[in-house]
């Protein structure tokens, strides 16, 4: 399987999810931003970071960078393309996500251990996952989620909430929201479910020594849906 | 053009017999581009002037360093061709007057000048020093503070692993904010600041200057006033988007042969970067300012030279290579401008608009800097106090260790922590809260420990013993995580060294420094001083900061603090004298101020740590916590709330004071958890190498609890102790 992961200048979780892809047996390739094309690929990943410093807003200038066209293009075809943290907020910049991600409600930069609850495992993502609840990781200041009704209703008739923050019980309820989340959600599909965008890194943990496993489960389940 | 005299000399920070001796060394009056760059070199920041006589009596040889002080940052080996390059640096002044982006660029120019050296940061620490709780600045302070360092840290990508924050009244007018880098470099391929060879072109590349943080480096050698808002325009600005290219363009360059010499503008800008490369490689240096990128228009060749703006470097180039380098920084959008050139003059000559506007021969600005010998006062030993039995009458051990729990020196600081990045590079196996931080490296078995220590109420009381014992706290730590401790970097930050007393602080806790890290093996590879710490005649506490780093072979072999399983028995490691005298207890539970630091055994604290390691390699050690802070009840309720494994300790024998026991912060005392079947053996190892040990308790339970004198329930301690600083920032 091909995966390919978009350096943006300012990317820093590149690296992290290169070694956790190939880990879990992707053949992996690095793709400059200013590139007009991405190689042949089974996966794009939109790694966390602060594409462009983010200045202006988070993931607004990597959402009109050259490289985007063609992964809004693969998309669009039905390609898988993941993005984790910048990588969300970038896709929501582009517009293949719904909604925008804001500054977490609390106005600080959060950096913890989070459990989320899978929402919906008809998907390539989540397909095999056999636990319900994950324990991953979020690092980011701008993860609070928000869309209007309208979009709130759509995604939620179409299933597309992905992961949302709960306990290590699964209750996805306000005391379990880390950054004020509408809905405490961490993670939305697109609706043909080809796009997941989420705030929590799954490639920090994949590894006992690290902060947890679970995102192992992740990987492993994505290497075996393609 | 300003008429230079000895008013505008004086102004510009220099002393008027300074500004007599470069009119005597130039023969002639300096122009003000030239007094500019004079009083940038000649401050107390740059030129240490103070200090440098007293610095030279720091240990900084060992087997494992390559490179020691006097470089951008320190080197050590740790085997298989890799090398650690770190450093630690001081950003008090201008966090003071701005703090978010006087920790932001603290942090930027700490990474700047381990990256310098051809390494990619690999992890981050910081040690922070704010007023009193009750201070009205204290809140907004360490807010900036906190969310300035995780601002530049996060966007960069490093993970930061450790640091430590601490409150006193001393801190009120002047806080402290260290930072520390390491970072991982092939130990062929280190880069240095020393130029080579002369007509080689002189690069500049990065930001663009502009004029925040002009005369940045006097500010910081300077004592404050009421005035010192005025100074927020001399407080650089940060921005963490382009270092994080400069880091990337840089090491790229690395990699091919193009370099001779590199160095990163920090303190007076591209007046130190070019003196300093010329100076170590004993040449001179000739520039055309009109080349340097500007931002603002019409920067006179006088800002240009003393501007500090940020994320900026200077590269000596081989010639026929500006091509090939230009091509780098083009990819990453980062200015690129060749400004000079190396010369045989040894001088520096500035040139603006086809006009020579500045000559000045290096030996002047670097050798002939003013080295002071100040005059200091040895510090005395104050009396032991004797505290009545009355004193303790009334007090319960659950009750005090309750209060400790909350003192803002020892309460948990998961608020600041949680704000920093500390997972990013995939490679951080112990977290910030633990003994200290350990990052893998990366794509190896190995992994490196490192920690950041003061202790300024022990350096007060007197400062040879604080400067022993901060030493040992940071040896004490990487023993803890299982690491051999391999070297340090110091900042030692102090007040007014024109102050005989003050400098008396500084010359005994260098000494202190020295003595520990001679006996222990642990030399000193980097530092920075930061005297002037001093507000309307109020100095700080001396506060010598000691970041030190420790090598695991294997990183599966780490310790932590968490307690691992009920029935397993916890030794204290180390004797317990039951010293108070400036304890964490004395102060709070007793308020009593005075009297000795706890003594320092240097041949204690090695046998103790030793013994450590070598039952750790023989897998007989499931946890293991230093003691400090509070002693030795706060280090196993550390452990307990870590864990939420409760601990059952044993009725003490003889008459001994119970207080003095649990509180008292005797120094080389370590707390480990036995399993019952190697009891035994690791006892009797003990025994045999004269180590003194106690067995204190045994894991078991929910609860703290000795037999009727404490029952404390782990959530509840655990609760307290959480939430102190969190309900703090939010009054």
């Amino acid at each position: 399987m091909k995966s390919s992961v978009i350096i943006f200048p300012g990317s820093n979780c590149d690296r992290d999810m290169d070694v956790a892809l190939k880990k879990f047996g992707f053949e992996n390739q690095m793709v400059w931003h200013n590139d007009a094309k991405i190689p042949k690929s089974d996966l794009i990943v939109l790694p966390g970071g602060f594409s462009y410093g983010d200045y202006l807003r988070c993931g607004s200038i990597a959402g009109k960078s050259r490289i985007i066209k063609s992964v809004i293009d693969f998309a669009n075809s039905g390609g898988l393309v993941l993005g984790i943290c910048n990588g969300f907020q970038i896709l929501t910049e582009t517009g293949l996500l719904p909604g925008i991600l804001q500054q977490n409600k609390y106005l600080n930069f959060i950096c913890k251990n989070v459990f989320v609850k899978i929402k919906n495992k008809e998907n390539k993502y989540f397909k095999k996952i056999k636990k319900e609840v994950l324990e991953l990781h979020i690092a980011h200041n701008e993860g609070n989620y928000f869309c209007s009704n309208d979009e709130l209703k759509s995604i939620e008739d179409n299933g597309q909430i992905a992961v949302t923050y709960c306990d290590h019980k699964g209750n996805d309820d306000e005391k379990n929201n880390p950054n004020g989340a509408l809905k405490n959600i961490a993670g939305i599909f697109n609706k043909n479910k080809n796009i997941l965008g989420m705030m929590p890194h799954p490639e920090r943990m994949i590894d006992p020594f690290l902060s947890g496993e679970d995102g192992s489960l992740f990987f492993e389940n994505l290497i075996e849906s393609l | 053009m300003v008429e230079v005299n000895e008013k505008i000399a004086i102004e510009h920070g220099l002393k008027s017999d300074e500004y007599k001796k470069i009119c005597d060394l130039l023969k002639r009056t300096p122009n003000i581009t030239e007094l500019g760059v004079f009083s940038a070199m000649w401050n107390e920041h740059c030129s240490y002037k103070s200090s440098r006589r007293h610095l030279k009596k720091l240990h900084t040889k060992g087997e494992q360093v390559i490179q020691g002080p006097g470089e951008n940052a320190g080197v050590v080996d740790i085997g298989d061709n890799d090398a650690i390059v770190f450093k630690i640096e001081s950003h008090n002044h201008p966090s003071f007057i701005e703090p978010y982006q006087g920790a932001a660029t603290g942090v930027g120019g700490i990474m700047r000048d381990v990256f310098t050296m051809g390494a990619r940061p690999i992890a981050n620490l910081n040690s922070i020093h704010f007023g009193s709780p009750d201070h009205e600045k204290t809140r907004n302070l360490l807010r900036g503070v906190v969310k300035g360092i995780g601002g530049y840290g996060n966007c960069i990508g490093v993970p930061t692993i450790a640091g430590q924050t601490c409150f006193d009244e001393s801190y009120n007018g002047n806080i402290l904010v260290n930072a520390m880098t390491l970072g991982l470099v092939n130990k062929n391929k280190i880069f240095y600041s020393k130029a080579a060879g002369i007509n080689k072109p002189v690069i500049y590349v990065g930001s663009k200057t502009g004029r925040d943080g002009i005369h940045g480096a006097s500010m910081a050698s300077a004592i404050f006033d009421d005035k010192i808002e005025e100074k927020k325009p001399t407080v650089q600005v940060g921005d963490p988007f382009t270092e994080k290219l400069l880091l990337e363009a840089c090491l790229e360059l690395m990699a091919g042969k193009s370099i001779i010499s590199i160095q990163d503008m920090g303190a007076a800008g591209l007046t130190s970067s070019s003196i300093e490369m010329a100076s170590k490689g004993d040449l001179g240096i000739e520039i055309d300012l009109t080349k340097v990128p500007c931002r603002e228009e019409n920067m006179t060749p006088y800002e240009i030279m003393l501007s500090e703006s940020q994320e900026r470097m200077l590269i000596v180039l081989e010639e026929g290579k500006e091509n090939e380098a230009k091509k780098i920084f083009d990819k990453w959008n980062l200015d690129f401008a060749v400004i000079g050139k190396t010369t045989n003059s040894k001088n520096i000559e500035l040139f603006f608009k086809n006009e020579k506007v500045a000559e000045i021969p290096i030996d002047f600005l670097a050798e002939n800097a003013p080295m002071y010998d100040r005059k200091w006062i040895k510090a005395k030993l104050s009396k032991e106090n004797n505290f009545s039995k009355e004193q303790f009458k009334s007090l319960k051990l659950g009750d005090c260790l309750k209060k400790i729990l909350i003192d803002p020196n020892v309460a948990d600081k998961e608020w600041i922590w949680d704000q920093y990045d500390h997972t990013v590079m995939g490679d951080t196996i112990q977290k910030p809260g633990g003994n200290a931080g350990v990052v893998r490296v990366h794509g190896t078995n190995k992994a490196v420990a490192a920690s950041i220590d003061s202790s300024a109420t022990y350096c007060h009381a007197h400062p040879l013993t604080g400067g022993k014992q901060v030493v040992c706290e940071s040896w004490r730590n990487m023993i803890s995580v299982g690491a051999k401790p391999i070297a340090i970097t110091n900042c030692l930050n102090f007040g007014n060294p024109e102050k005989e007393k003050n400098m008396g602080e500084f010359v005994e806790c260098v000494e202190g420094i020295t003595e520990a890290s001679k006996y222990l093996n642990y030399p000193v590879v980097s530092g920075n001083v930061s005297f002037y710490n001093e507000t309307k005649d109020k100095g700080i506490k001396p506060t010598p900061s000691i970041g030190g780093i420790g090598l695991l072979s294997n990183y599966k072999e780490m310790m932590t603090m968490e307690l691992k399983n009920e029935g397993n028995y916890l030794i204290v490691i180390g004797k317990t004298e039951g010293h108070l005298d400036q304890t964490i207890f004395a102060r709070n539970i007793l308020s009593e101020f005075n009297g000795p630091p706890p003594e320092v055994n240097l041949f204690n604290e090695k046998q103790n740590g030793m013994s450590v390691l070598s039952l750790k390699n023989k897998n007989l050690i499931e946890t293991c916590h230093d003691v400090s802070l509070g002693g030795i009840l706060t280090a196993i309720s550390k452990m307990s709330i870590k864990s939420g494994k409760g601990v059952k300790l044993f009725p003490l024998e003889g008459l001994v004071n119970k207080f003095e026991y649990f509180f008292g912060e005797d120094q080389g005392r370590y707390i480990i958890e036995i399993k019952p079947e190697n009891l035994e053996n690791v006892e009797n190892m003990l025994k045999k190498d004269s180590i003194h040990f106690d067995r204190v308790g045994l894991v078991e339970g929910n609860k703290i609890t000795l037999e009727n004198d404490i029952k404390l329930s782990i959530d509840d301690i655990k609760e307290d102790y959480k939430k102190w600083l969190k309900e703090y920032m939010v009054n």
